[in-house]
């Protein structure tokens, strides 16, 4: 079996004693950011990214995945304890997480999103161990064109999945694309919109950016609505589910599971439309659906799993394809390649125990996530209960050293600061930065490809049309923006994201 | 007519102004053609998007109706970047001792709640604790005191 021989080979490589410590610290430091209020993934991981650069390429991307993985587990906890979703993905489990805790079940409500999530990340990382390669082998197929064109539906799936205005978000995109052109054309060597500054020669830091809109720009709006926050809980009482618990909630976490798995491949989603998705189906199934909302297990477990699943699918397009799918998996291309790694298919063959290594480490870190979470989550609790007042000048910390450290100009502290005053002004204009973000990271690559693209058609944009896969992946992005736009769904978009 | 939503005016313009900031500057860039692109080629189309998308958003502002943009947070805006540039500017010369604690005491300001006991100790244990992790742990080049002290 070659799934088990490469299985074996990637646990060669996540079990060695350093990459188990990174792991581990990597879902540590992870949870521990992702539980303090207002920083989502994103912020976690660009804050915490610097730290990882002195590694080597495999424990630096095995700990990444741990950061992420504990930060979106993090962002689960405080949607259950305090109302507040650390990110989109988890804006669902507050409907009945909080109002479990309400009722003195947070430790439940947190076991039933524990086991969901290590259910569902078992089940993502045996598919991604299965799927990646054929995907990669088909990937070996794709051309300049092709890559132009899945990068266009990955962007435009993403416009699709941000909040607001459908034709701010386009905006946005293009904007980022611009804005990742910044610095040394890799083509002709010409400088591009850097001023004559020297520090932009070699354009601005993704993690600059995400630094910037994602953790100084969410502070000041924290610091718009700051309001006492309330805990439901001061002390965790009983972990354990009981029975009935138990019984309802296997088929909530397979269909959960499932949900998830397939929904995050899909390019831009990740892990926020498996969510929403398990939610509402799991609502509609359940013969305890007028539970919903007050409370049900039901509606932690499925969404808790499909949000686990999704994030741990999501990392297919990114480690086959090269293409990230969402904020987090660009900041992870952005990693790579600081590594001396390109991502795309070619990884799985030329560097197997990396590629391997990252999967079975994926599991790993799961394993660790429950073991590490469940007995520490006093810990957590009380880490929960910092207030802002105090947290937010210690963020700002981090980010100011870290963005630092990157470079060790100071100039990258300033653009910090740019990108934060811009990144507040946007979401004040119902623009989303996620789809910024990524683009802001394709940037470079789409120009490459576009321009071997036209190279080899002479010129001729046809090529996009005429080429097979090319062509499907356009009328795929299109069709989703089409149908983004249509008057019903349109409500349906604007409701879904309104239960924020 | 007045434009009906501010929204949409407000992105319109920063759209606008974003794309043909890009125009201008890239305009000595060398375009090329599709065949051979110029270092100026995919810039501009770009710009030209964005433009299009700002005009489109600007006409829609007077056309339908949406909500206002709401409150700036001005303090928080304005304490948080400048104590994140004043931190920039000052933490060579000062160095960290001194860069750190003005850092969490501009802008913890920002904070109605804020209180100078709670940010004199964040300050103290934040500074305290950076120079130990990122200086001595992680070696981050950064002076704990620095040229201004003359070493």
């Amino acid at each position: 079996m070659e799934l088990l021989a490469n299985l074996s080979l990637g646990f060669s490589t996540a079990l060695t004693p350093g990459n188990l410590l990174y792991c581990l610290a990597g879902v540590f430091l992870g949870t521990l950011i992702g539980v303090l209020p207002g920083l989502g993934p994103t912020a976690t991981i660009a804050m915490l990214l610097p730290v990882t650069f002195t590694l080597p390429p495999v424990s630096a991307l095995i700990m990444l995945a741990g950061i992420y993985y504990g930060s979106q587990y993090g962002g689960s906890t405080t949607s259950i304890l305090i109302n507040v979703p650390g990110e989109a993905a988890s804006v669902v489990t507050t409907l009945d997480g909080y109002q479990m805790a309400r009722q003195g079940r947070a430790g439940v409500a947190l076991t039933a999103a524990a086991i969901g999530s290590f259910f569902a990340g078992t089940v993502a990382t045996l598919l991604l161990a299965l799927f990646a390669p054929p995907l990669a082998e088909f990937a070996l197929n794709f051309g300049p064109a092709d890559y132009f064109s899945l990068m266009v539906m990955g962007l435009l799936a993403s416009v699709v999945l941000a909040q607001g205005s459908l034709l701010h978000a386009v905006g946005m995109v293009v904007l980022g694309l611009l804005l990742g052109l910044v610095g040394t054309d890799v083509n002709s060597g010409a400088q591009r919109f850097s001023f004559g500054i020297p520090e932009l020669a070699d354009g601005i830091g993704f993690v600059v950016v995400a630094m910037g809109m994602f953790g100084l720009a969410e502070i000041i709006r924290n610091l718009e609505r700051e309001e006492d926050r309330t805990s439901a809980v001061t002390k965790i009482t009983s972990l354990m589910p009981t029975k009935e618990d138990w019984k309802r909630m296997v088929w909530p976490i397979l269909r959960g599971t499932a949900i998830g798995s397939a929904l995050g491949i899909l390019p831009g989603s990740g892990s926020i439309l498996g969510s929403f998705a398990a939610y509402s189906i799991e609502k509609k199934v359940s013969k305890h659906s007028a539970e919903f909302g007050k409370g049900a297990i039901e509606g932690v477990a499925a969404p808790e799993s499909a949000n686990n699943a999704g994030a741990q699918t999501s990392f297919i397009p990114m480690l086959t394809m090269g293409i990230p799918s969402n904020p987090v998996m660009a900041l992870m291309v952005g990693a790579m390649i600081i590594q001396g790694i390109q991502p795309g298919p070619s990884v799985m063959v030329e560097q197997p125990a990396l590629f391997w290594g990252i999967i079975v480490s994926m599991w790993i870190g799961n394993l660790f996530l429950i073991i590490l979470n469940l007995p520490m989550i006093g810990m957590w609790v009380r880490i929960v209960m910092i207030p802002y007042q105090h947290l937010f000048p210690s963020i700002l910390v981090f980010c100011a050293i870290g963005v630092f450290s990157l470079k060790n100009t100071e100039f990258d502290v300033y653009f910090m600061a740019l990108f934060g005053v811009l990144g507040y002004v946007f979401t004040k204009l119902d623009c989303e930065p996620a789809p910024m973000l990524l683009a802001f990271i394709l940037g470079p690559m789409m120009e490459e490809y576009l321009r071997r693209a036209l190279l080899l058609s002479r010129g001729d944009p046809m090529v996009f049309i005429t080429r097979p896969i090319s062509a499907t992946l356009l009328a795929l992005g299109v069709l989703a923006i089409i149908a983004a736009s249509i008057p019903s769904l349109v409500k349906k978009r604007e409701e879904t994201f309104r239960e924020e | 007519m007045a434009s009906r939503n501010p929204k949409d005016l407000w992105t319109g313009i920063i759209y606008i102004a974003f794309g043909a900031a890009a125009i201008i500057i890239a305009r000595n860039y060398g375009m090329g053609t599709a065949h051979k692109m110029g270092p100026a080629y995919f810039p501009v189309v770009l710009s030209v998007l964005l433009i299009v998308i700002g005009i489109i958003s600007l006409v829609r502002s007077f056309i339908k109706p949406g909500t206002p943009v709401g409150k700036y947070a001005f303090k928080g805006l304005l304490l948080v970047t400048a104590s994140t540039v004043l931190f920039g500017l000052i933490v060579r010369g000062a160095g960290l001792v001194i860069a750190l604690p003005l850092l969490v005491i501009i802008s913890s300001y920002a904070s109605n709640k804020f209180s100078w006991k709670y940010s004199l100790t964040t300050a103290a244990v934040l500074t305290a604790f950076c120079i130990l992790i990122f200086l001595k742990g992680l070696g981050v080049p950064l002076p704990v005191l620095g040229s201004w002290f003359g070493r």
